[in-house]
């Protein structure tokens, strides 16, 4: 084969189309790391931001559903803190935790709490010390669809779990009528989309199924999407789209992405009013948490089966894992101040913002006394 | 590369002998012996690494498989977060093979059909232009691809598989529940795309190395055109092509980000090509590498490590096809 006959001019355009894009990859990932100079909301930097003797670059990895609220915060604390660079790169939980056990993070972010052989690994990171989970972000995990006509769809547990069980498999099923008797369900195939790859959402939306409606969802929960059938996309973006092109779709994925006129389920929890996916409906469910993590561990057990008047209960909880004790010394300083500038009121507000939701009031104080401790 | 340095050396009687050793040892001055000291030097590295890619593979693929549960190789599922894992290649093997013989199936006739009329029907004129732009093909990144099948591709498939679903839904192989057509049959397609650039570019090396001589002698016993490359550039060519196509079953084989965009993959075995369903090796560990513990991706290794097997094989194959054929091979001229 005489490949290297192959005319050069092709090569030349081939190399050329090659380098020009990667010039304009290079470029797309400059404007979203990089502050955007002269932005009205850099001419407001926070002036209560403590910054203290925080300086240096800042490794962290881990959840995705967090990154745009990591992003919002990196924005804010660097303004404030000119010699702090804070790198978060969204791997997900699972990267985050690893590269977290070995010590290459400063702090890592994740969907679920420290699993019991994750604390023993980080025992050699922290010395004298341990990996902790901090609740930091909370967040609606929506159930967006689309069906042609029908606006104000509401469901419960038991007719999620079949659908998403391929047990109810077409709109104008009773046991959907009969949570909208005003609707105009349409005689139409329901294509239930989840995700393909293990994520912390499909594992927090599965527990609530778990939680709320056991015989309709026999599974074991986890990471991974455990059900038969169905059809699936890559990422919380995936789903989205899927679901905006696919008439009769139905999917889960967190609020922040039910954008462009995508519809969401109202969720009938028992209350006397369906809830809507909201951030201050999240919240009020997050309030209801308990605290089961042990020390300064402040991991969160949810009560997916509140009934309580506007709570949503479908709801993501995403960590901050450090070290109690025994964190790096060069990282310390700017760690402890970031962690206390995101728990601080000012933080908190900015996640509303982005679709996240604030972490309840006493709650987020048991983080900050916390964030104190942190040596 | 020694003319100069014996005109810069002052001794002329010093720089005689050694100038009439290396003409003894015939091609063995210092260019020579360091090209030798590369080109061998590179040899062996190649065999290091991939013997070191191998060893690394079945150590950690040792690790994750000796705590299955399931059959690696016959479990409908891949959840290695359960205490005890479970997890096996059944679907990922059956979806790597059965998108590149939808790609394959696909892709050949078109490559074949183009690098024909590159070499012999089109003008002069427009070889160039239309070589270049399946050239780019290839420079196309695959997740562009992706996106591109994703948001393109996609929507526009429902009319196609509609129309199979109708007229050759009794196969069994065309049915199609109308699920969105995020199907092995619209990852063949773009996977058809994908390995279209070097199917044809090695199939027009081939055909243009026909023998000047076949074809005139052909055309003066009176065959068409079309009878000329039957009689003549296609027999010659074959073992080309097959060659060529083996190539493009191998990077077919291994397509990552674009069949992750563009399947809706699930753990199990659809009959029907047009249902979604299905997954591919590469597939598989892009998705769920993110999420994946340690033990996690020593299971993924694992799987990576059927890929390079039958990878190793299909290369095989293209390797013997070629040396079975050699007299003949326009490939190897």
């Amino acid at each position: 084969m005489k490949l290297q006959r192959m005319n050069r001019r092709a090569l030349a355009l081939g190399a050329l189309a090659v380098s020009g894009a990667l010039a304009l990859t290079a470029c797309g990932s400059d404007d979203t790391g990089g502050n955007s100079d002269g932005g009205s909301s850099n001419a407001a930097a926070p002036s209560n931001v403590k910054c203290d003797d925080a300086k240096g670059q800042l490794l962290a990895d881990g959840s995705s559903a967090q990154k745009n609220a990591i992003d919002a915060w990196v924005k804010q604390f660097t303004a404030a803190c000119q010699g702090v660079q804070i790198n978060y790169k969204g791997g997900g939980s699972g990267a985050g935790v690893t590269a977290f056990t070995q010590g290459q993070v400063a702090f890592a972010g994740s969907d679920s709490a420290l699993k019991p052989e994750e604390v023993t690994a980080s025992k050699k990171v922290c010395s004298g010390g341990q990996g902790i989970d901090l609740p930091m972000v909370g967040g609606p995990i929506a159930v967006g669809y689309n069906v042609d006509g029908v606006d104000n769809l509401v469901l419960d547990a038991p007719t999620l779990a079949k659908i998403f069980n391929n047990q109810i498999t077409n709109w104008n099923d009773k046991q959907i009528q009969k949570l909208n008797p005003d609707a105009k369900l349409p005689d139409l195939k329901i294509q239930a989309f989840h995700r393909s790859d293990d994520s912390g959402t499909t594992d927090n939306f599965t527990k609530y199924l778990m939680a709320t409606a056991k015989s309709d969802w026999p599974y074991d929960g986890g990471k991974t999407w455990q059900a038969k059938g169905g059809q699936s996309a890559s990422g919380s973006s995936g789903v989205a789209q899927q679901v905006k092109q696919t008439n009769g779709a139905i999917g889960y994925f967190e609020l922040s992405y039910a954008k462009d006129g995508l519809k969401t389920v109202d969720l009938d929890t028992g209350a006397a009013q369906p809830v809507k996916a909201t951030v201050e409906n999240a919240t009020k469910a997050i309030s209801e948490a308990k605290v089961v993590g042990t020390g300064k561990d402040l991991a969160l057990e949810l009560n997916y089966g509140t009934k309580a008047e506007g709570a949503y209960p479908m709801v993501l909880v995403t960590y901050e894992i450090v070290c109690d004790k025994g964190n790096k010394a060069d990282t310390l300083p700017g760690t402890k101040a970031f962690l206390r500038y995101i728990a601080s009121e000012d933080g908190q507000k900015i996640l509303a913002e982005n679709d996240y939701a604030p972490i309840p009031a006493d709650i987020i104080s048991q983080v900050r006394t916390t964030i104190e401790g942190l040596s | 590369m020694g003319t100069p340095t014996q005109t810069i050396e002052t001794p002329p009687p010093a720089s005689q002998p050694t100038a009439d050793k290396r003409a003894a040892r015939g091609a063995t001055r210092p260019g020579d012996r360091i090209f030798l000291a590369l080109s061998r030097g590179s040899g062996i590295l190649l065999l290091v690494i991939m013997a070191a890619i191998a060893v690394f593979l079945t150590y950690r693929a040792s690790l994750a498989i000796s705590k299955d549960q399931g059959n690696f190789l016959t479990t409908f599922q891949w959840d290695t977060n359960l205490v005890p894992p479970d997890f096996g290649i059944a679907v990922l093997a059956f979806g790597t093979v059965v998108s590149s013989i939808v790609a394959m199936v696909i892709a050949v006739p078109v490559a074949v059909a183009i690098a024909l009329f590159l070499t012999h029907y089109a003008p002069r004129r427009m070889r160039g232009p239309i070589a270049y732009v399946i050239d780019l093909l290839a420079a196309v990144p695959s997740i562009v691809y992706g996106l591109w099948g994703a948001l393109v591709l996609v929507p526009h498939m429902n009319g196609l598989f509609g129309w199979l679903n109708d007229y050759l839904g009794w196969t069994g192989i065309f049915s199609w529940q109308g699920g969105a057509p995020r199907s092995m049959l619209t990852v063949g397609i773009l996977l058809a795309i994908m390995i279209l650039p070097i199917i044809t570019n090695v199939s027009r090396e081939v055909f243009r190395q026909v023998p000047q001589m076949h074809e005139e002698a052909a055309l003066a016993l009176g065959a068409t055109r079309w009878e000329v490359i039957r009689m003549a550039v296609i027999p010659f060519g074959r073992s080309g092509v097959i060659s060529a196509s083996m190539l493009g079953l191998g990077r077919a084989l291994g397509e990552t980000m674009a069949v992750a965009t563009v399947l809706s993959p699930t753990f199990d075995i659809q009959a029907s090509l047009l249902d979604p369903g299905g997954g591919t090796f590469a597939q598989n560990i892009a998705s769920k590498f993110g999420e994946a513990t340690e033990f996690g991706r020593d299971a993924l290794i694992a799987s990576g490590l059927v890929l390079f097997v039958i990878t190793l094989l299909v290369n095989g194959a293209a390797r013997a096809i070629i040396a079975r054929r050699k007299e003949y091979s326009g490939a190897n001229a």
